[in-house]
């Protein structure tokens, strides 16, 4: 199922942060949020998983208008949700195994052995394995985000947030990382809406792509129109390293 | 933001945390963890104190009776009095404030910083009602157990002083301890610490939770400061009220 949102507008003690922001989010597809910093990226994520709620417009998911409901209503959306925070938001106290286990225990009937069983399947499925009884503070970065995915996939959700994966990670961990989202999306069909400003990623995943400037939809597209655009703004986002600016010129 | 407005969000932190939790079965493992950190850690660092609290308080009460008019068991029933209606729960209590209140605060602190709480709600779980419940919980239930070994621990350590120290002998000390005993007075201090142990666990969680995340691990410092400040001053204006109302 798709995410659409309609018009958002939120802003914090008077300043309009985010100004009237609409788009759908395609299921199946790396929907990727970018922008400078500052532009508005996370507090639109907040919005839209209700971490914020929005000041004006709605959010919609699967047809369902999930601003007009209450906490308990959105519950059986809640659970269809997986998100992967930027500092990955590991359960410090917990081990690896009760990290992933966790959402199961909260919001599944399943057995403690059929938890285990979907515990080491999704661990497998980030190529995690064997480390059920490490602590979060003794993992890599990498292998943190990588418990947090297989957490956030944990209950099968129909829709995944990724705030920043890549960042503190090297760009060969990056690229596993961002290839493993995308692999998840479409082996599950799923709705991913990933937010970064890593152009590597951008080229790497991005099959539909909002650019926010300053709390605006200001331009959509996918991997090959980014690149190709003569929008001001894009043009300074996507050419801002000397790489890239040196790959155009042999484009060109 | 001013008391008032922090009376009403903390009342809301409250009524927030009393929610049929999502699994009773995690509320309880969560509880048994939690009377684990705040209190079982606690006992050796409250047996400690109270033996030599105790001691100390023999000592004193001795050293100031120098009149062969007062009876020499006035040492065990000063001590008694000081200990049971007090110490074991009043200063006991201020000092758990310290101690638990900042481990509570920077614990819950932490987690909002590091968006585990965002993880929570994201999920669909009441953050406060996980969090907070099984301390308030696990406090209302250890709480008088430790104040009933520090009361112990206390007249052991005053006994144990007195007698080898040849201030009082031990039969002496015993009467003392058993003159004109009033029970109420356990009950008056237990009550006291079941208001205490109440406030030693949602004060530093309120300041903990609501922390700004934008301050930093400075921040989260700052609010076990202001927790361990804010918990110390609500016991003694309990103490106070509560003593007003039940003893006199
Ligand atoms: N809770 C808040 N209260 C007040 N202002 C906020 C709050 N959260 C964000 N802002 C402001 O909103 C603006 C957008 O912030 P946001 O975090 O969405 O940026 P971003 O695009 O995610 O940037 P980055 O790439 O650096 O993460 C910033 O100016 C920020 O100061
Ligand atoms: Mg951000």
């Amino acid at each position: 199922m798709s995410i659409i949102v309609n018009d958002i507008k939120k802003g914090f003690s008077g300043t309009e942060i985010l100004k009237g922001i609409s788009f759908e989010f395609e299921k199946g597809k790396t929907n990727l949020i970018i922008g400078q910093s500052g532009s508005g990226k996370s507090v639109l994520t907040k919005c839209i998983v209700g971490l914020y709620e929005v000041d004006e417009g709605e959010v919609i998911y699967g047809g369902e208008n999930f601003s007009g409901m209450s906490k308990s209503e959105r519950k059986h959306i809640r659970t269809q949700i997986g998100m992967l925070f930027q500092g990955s938001a590991l359960f410090d106290s917990y081990s690896v195994e009760e990290n992933v286990m966790f959402p199961l225990t909260m919001f599944s009937d399943m057995s403690k052995e059929e938890m285990l069983d979907r515990v080491n399947f999704c661990l497998k499925r980030v190529e995690l394995e064997n480390k059920n009884h490490l602590y979060p503070s003794e993992i890599s970065g990498g292998m943190q985000k990588r418990v947090a995915i297989a957490r956030a996939i944990a209950l099968n959700p129909q829709y995944l947030f990724c705030d920043e994966p890549n960042s503190g990670l090297d760009p060969k961990t990056s690229i596993v990382i961002d290839n493993l989202i995308y692999d998840l999306t479409k082996e599950y069909d799923i709705t991913t809406v990933v937010i970064t400003h890593d152009m590597n990623s951008v080229m790497e995943i991005g099959e539909n792509i909002m650019y926010i400037h300053e709390g605006e939809n200001w331009w959509t597209g996918d991997k090959q129109s980014i690149v190709t655009t003569d929008n001001k703004e894009i043009g300074d986002f996507v050419y801002a390293s000397s790489f890239m600016k040196q790959l155009r010129g042999k484009l060109s | 933001m001013n008391l008032f407005q922090h009376i009403g969000r903390f009342t809301l932190m409250i009524s927030l945390a009393f929610r049929k939790p999502e699994k009773w079965k995690v509320l309880r493992q969560n509880i048994v963890i939690e009377i684990n950190t705040i209190g079982i850690s606690s006992l050796s660092i409250v047996a400690l104190l109270s033996l030599f609290m105790g001691a100390v308080m023999v000592i004193q009460t001795a050293s100031n009776i120098d009149s062969v008019l007062i009876p020499a068991y006035t040492v065990g029933f000063a001590t008694r009095q000081s200990i049971i209606l007090e110490f074991s729960s009043t200063m006991i209590c201020l000092i758990l404030a310290g101690k638990v209140g900042s481990n509570i605060a920077s614990e819950i602190g932490t987690m909002k910083l590091t968006e585990q709480i965002d993880a929570l709600e994201v999920m669909g779980v009441n953050s406060i009602n996980h969090l907070v419940l099984p301390k308030i919980l696990a406090s209302l239930f250890i709480f008088p157990f430790i104040v009933l070994i520090s009361m112990g621990l206390g007249l052991i350590g005053g006994g144990l002083i007195g007698t080898q120290a040849g201030i009082i002998t031990l039969e002496k000390y015993i009467m003392g301890l058993q003159y004109y005993f009033v029970p109420f007075s356990i009950t008056y201090s237990l009550i006291k610490t079941l208001f205490f142990a109440f406030f030693i666990a949602t004060i530093p969680s309120y300041f903990g939770y609501y922390v700004n995340p934008s301050g930093g691990a400075l921040e989260v410092g700052r609010s076990g400061t202001k927790s361990v400040v804010a918990s110390s001053m609500v016991i003694l204006l309990i103490n106070l009220i509560i003593t007003y109302f039940l003893l006199l």
